[in-house]
């Protein structure tokens, strides 16, 4: 570890420090403190007004309905998507006519534009015309005022979210199904497993450390993915189907209460840190793969 | 881990394929089919008339009128521009300084290499997308709001693209760099010389997941977007398709198509590509 060779270190890592530090680092620390500020009003600057806008935080109930909402949205579409991810993983893994179409199929969603595809789904739910009305007309059932009616409107986001996610996850079960060692199962084959045994037993376990991945990455997406809220609801009825990220993007752009916005973006942080440290504190250390 | 997909492993995976039920075969190809009809029923209401998008007559007659009025009601060309315009700056400027950094991740030791890698990861957390607020702020202070350089900036030091060029160039030989030493290439040469042209396909994976998140992307552009000057596809699109706008369904579905068939078309060509990259950068 010579001078020069520090010196060409730092010179290298400069530049994506840099731009790391000033849109990641520090305004993450911005957040914090701004959390802890009034908004600058009439040519006043902020002030300094302590717990107040988490004081308003606590007391304020769209707040509650919002971290609800989208602690509700997390646990419904991430296991959802990391199961069917799995099975279309196996499915299109195993001897399947027109494999390549199917997984074709499964994966579309992952390269078209959320909020282009939003405004598709928008059809599918609207109550006179769209199709799920029209389907469940035909069976003899009456539709549903999907996106307007408040016990509907977030189950509604979360279809979609998880048709949206299902396929992506896909991707890194096929690569590691396909990573496998053959050897467990042919001695698995010599032993007569049924195909439920070889799941439980060999395939499930070596999946462990993807699915561990996927569960964090669909954690985080299911916490800063807010797109198809634009087109589809808004967050409404009454905030029925608002999301954190959402109410957060509202507080700043269109309330223009930045600094109570900052206050939900530390929040956010908070969860996310969270998310950090069972990831890197607890999970990596008791899963290994190699 | 990214070792066991260069050899592609065609010979491995073959004899892994198990049999499946004539049942299961049928409910992944419905499965399948669920997840492309939002596609097929976009398809299928831009080109046919209006009174058909409802109802499904194989012999209605075919029409472009939707993409006209489409592409008279908005003005795709200029968001298409921008979308380009945006994601080709991205992904130029991350290719230079993930290459950079993960160069000296992997094969320049110096003092704080694990506070630096730590700093670097934090990122993948800390998405910009969560940060609006500040960012809002900043590039406002720099004067660069409604510019592609703004809707670029936050992302243009990307952690994961500089984790996937530490892991990369890690695995290049040392010896490699070595002999390039003694023959008088300083650093940088080597780099240019040796790891860059061994990294090759991770570059092509890193670029497709990039430029395909990238031509995606919605929140940030809508913040720091006011005009047609700067506006991406995605934006434009949400405008676009926004009720007040009063824009009928068969030309939003027009209007969606022309949005997403330059990736789409991409997608397409270089599908097996397309699912390795992703493969290829998921796994670390």
């Amino acid at each position: 570890m010579n001078k020069t060779q520090q010196l060409h270190a730092w010179l290298l890592l400069l530049p994506a420090l840099v731009m790391l530090a000033a849109f990641t680092h520090i305004p993450a620390v911005q957040t914090l403190l701004h959390s802890f500020y009034d908004n600058p009003r009439g040519g006043n600057p902020a002030s300094f007004v302590g717990m107040e806008n988490f004081q308003y935080l606590y007391e304020d109930e769209v707040f509650w309905q919002v971290l609800w909402n989208n602690a509700w949205y997390a646990i419904v579409t991430v296991p959802v998507s990391i199961v069917l991810a799995l099975v279309m993983a196996l499915w299109v893994n195993a001897r399947l006519p027109g494999r390549g179409i199917v997984r074709l199929a499964y994966f579309t969603p992952t390269v078209l534009p959320m909020i282009a595809v939003a405004n598709i789904w928008l059809f599918f739910y609207t109550p006179e015309i769209g199709l799920f009305n029209n389907v469940l007309n035909m069976f003899g059932f009456d539709g549903q005022n999907w996106l307007g009616d408040p016990d509907f409107a977030l189950p509604s986001l979360m279809v979609m979210t998880i048709w949206k996610e299902a396929g992506f996850f896909m991707i890194f079960y096929l690569a590691a199904l396909q990573g496998l060692d053959n050897s467990l199962y042919e001695a698995a084959a010599i032993e007569n497993a049924s195909r439920w045994q070889v799941f439980r037993r060999i395939t499930w376990p070596l999946l462990m450390p993807t699915t561990l991945f996927i569960l964090i990455n669909a954690l985080i997406n299911a916490f800063k993915l807010v797109d198809h809220l634009f087109i589809l609801t808004k967050g409404g009825p009454n905030n029925a189907s608002n999301l954190l990220l959402y109410y957060i993007y509202e507080n700043a752009f269109s309330f223009f209460d930045s600094a109570y916005a900052a206050t939900l973006t530390s929040v956010m942080l908070i969860i996310l840190a969270l998310l950090a440290w069972v990831q890197f504190g607890i999970l990596d250390k008791r899963v290994h793969y190699r | 881990m990214i070792s066991l997909l260069k050899n592609d492993a065609a010979a491995v995976h073959q004899s892994l394929h198990e049999q499946i039920s004539w049942a299961e075969k049928l409910a992944a190809w419905v499965l399948g089919l669920l997840w492309i009809l939002p596609l097929l029923f976009a398809f299928w209401a831009a080109f046919h008339p209006a009174e058909y998008t409802t109802s499904f007559d194989f012999f209605a007659p075919l029409t472009l009128e939707h993409f006209v009025s489409a592409w008279e009601q908005a003005p795709f060309a200029a968001y298409m521009f921008n979308t380009l315009g945006i994601t080709t700056l991205i992904l130029a400027c991350q290719l230079v300084l993930c290459t950079l950094a993960g160069y000296a991740l992997a094969r320049v030791p110096f003092r704080g290499q694990g506070i630096v890698m730590a700093l670097v990861m934090m990122q993948l957390m800390v998405m910009p997308e969560v940060l609006i607020v500040e960012n809002y702020r900043t590039l406002a202070e720099l004067n660069l709001i409604d510019t592609w350089t703004g809707v670029g900036l936050p992302y243009m030091a990307s952690a994961f693209g500089i984790f996937l060029m530490r892991q990369t160039f890690a695995m290049v030989p040392q010896a490699l760099d070595d002999a390039a030493r003694v023959e008088g290439c300083n650093r940088l040469q080597v780099l240019w010389r040796v790891y860059v042209p061994q990294a090759k396909p991770v570059y092509l994976a890193y670029g497709l997941v990039s430029i395909s998140y990238h031509w995606n992307n919605f929140l940030w552009p809508l913040v720091v977007t006011n005009t047609e000057a700067s506006r991406p596809l995605t934006v434009g699109m949400a405008i676009f398709g926004a009720p007040e706008s009063g824009v009928d369904w068969p030309v939003i579905c027009a209007g969606t198509l022309i949005a997403v068939s330059p990736l789409l078309a991409a997608f397409l060509i270089f599908q097996k590509q397309f699912v390795q990259s992703f493969m290829r950068a998921g796994i670390k």
